[in-house]
């Protein structure tokens, strides 16, 4: 497997990055949660989500208050399943993507998921340490829309490097 | 399509000693010229001199790298490391463009969300081989290996389990574009074919970061107790 990631060498070549990378994709469900259809799908988020966690690059995902997973939110639509997390580079969350028991998840998506036409998917760079939000998310997915792959609406097939310079802490309005 | 520099590295593999080193250095996965030397039973020179022809077409490549464990005098020099380069090499004469053709069946059947329908094409494809093959169905775990290698899989017995992983994707490009529908189609042309043969093995996802197949044979004894082993 190989990512071409453009430009970026210094920053993402094995020092630690200033930025992080985000992820949000959508998932149309087939059916309710609690649907005997699903029970394969929700019998496979703890351990799944379990696997993200210990997963190398893995930096952090959304949880519903007071939950594990994020099976309550849905700010995109009743039926729109989000999966929001944020990893250390493209190649932490590639791996965990498709080089592991994730995969086969993936590979069954039509038992579970229908086809969603449009934007199901979108990568940007944050400033490291900070978490993104639901708002920024839609945001995200909305450029992507609007405007096709950018380096601050992306996905693996279109792979963009993170900003070449770190954000100044002192600069106003940087965020912390 | 096909450049030159494809017709010479494929000219180069017409020398059996070249061809018998690309081979011993693919199936180690890496090798240093001594070992590969030692392993052909030819000397170091001649197999230096053949593995940088290999580097040179492009079909290997090469890494200094210190080996550990050697201390004294000459050991502060890195050995020569050889691998299977990452390039891919096709030549079809007359020039055809399959990948082409693939990436953009790929893409299309991801848009329309036809993957099921890609899986049940695979899963009648894999048992159409395995009955094509009748009464010449492999018996072993052996006999399985060969029938893979046959495909390009590139097959390793594995450990005490009795698996048979498989270190090399052949449809590499393609899975990397698409990973959940080309892994998702070769498991399920794997499966059909393996299940037909009935050798008593069962195929299974089973990626591991890295390069390689997402996809490991297993005893079917094995595939009951799933996924314990990690």
């Amino acid at each position: 497997m190989r990512i071409d990631i453009e430009a970026g060498g210094v920053l993402c070549l094995g020092a630690m990055s200033a930025f992080h990378l985000a992820q949000i994709n959508l998932g149309l469900l087939k059916a309710p949660l609690d649907d005997p259809a699903m029970a394969e799908f929700t019998a496979a988020f703890a351990p799944i989500n379990a696997l993200a966690d210990a997963s190398p690059g893995f930096v952090w995902r959304y949880t519903d208050e007071g939950r594990d997973d994020a099976t309550l939110t849905r700010p995109f639509g009743p039926d729109l399943l989000i999966n929001f997390s944020v990893w250390r580079d493209l190649e932490s969350l590639w791996d965990f993507s498709y080089r592991t028991d994730h995969l086969d998840l993936l590979r069954r998506r039509r038992e579970w998921f229908d086809h969603l036409d449009g934007v199901r998917l979108v990568m940007w760079w944050i400033p490291a340490g900070t978490v993104p939000t639901l708002g920024e998310a839609g945001e995200r997915m909305e450029l992507l829309r609007a405007q096709g792959p950018t380096a601050e609406a992306f996905t693996f097939r279109t792979p963009f490097g993170p900003p070449a310079a770190a954000p100044d802490p002192a600069a106003p309005g940087a965020r912390t | 399509m096909t450049d030159d520099s494809v017709i010479d590295a494929a000219g180069l593999l017409a020398d059996p000693t070249r061809r018998r080193l690309y081979r011993y250095v693919t199936e180690q996965g890496e090798a240093g010229r001594a070992e590969a030397a030692d392993a052909l039973g030819i000397r170091r020179t001649l197999a230096a001199f053949h593995l940088d022809r290999l580097a040179e077409a492009g079909l290997l490549a090469v890494e200094l790298r210190k080996v550990s464990g050697r201390e004294g005098p000459g050991s502060g020099r890195p050995a020569k490391l050889y691998r299977r380069a990452d390039r891919e090499f096709g030549l079809h004469l007359p020039p055809r463009d399959y990948a082409s053709a693939a990436h953009l069946l790929a893409e299309a059947v991801e848009r329309s969300g036809a993957e099921e329908a890609l899986y049940a094409a695979a899963r009648e494809e894999g048992a159409r081989r395995a009955a094509e093959r009748g009464a010449d169905a492999p018996r072993t775990r052996e006999e399985l290996a060969e029938v893979l290698r046959g495909c390009g899989y590139e097959p390793a017995a594995e450990g005490g389990r009795g698996a048979l992983r498989l270190r090399n994707c052949p449809f590499h490009s393609l899975a990397a574009a698409h990973p959940p529908l080309a892994c998702g189609m070769n498991l399920e042309l794997l499966r059909a074919l393996v299940a037909g043969y009935g050798t008593g093995f069962t195929a299974r996802m089973a990626p591991r970061s890295g390069e390689g197949c997402c996809v490991e044979i297993v005893p079917d004894s094995a595939a009951d107790s799933k996924n314990n082993e990690d």
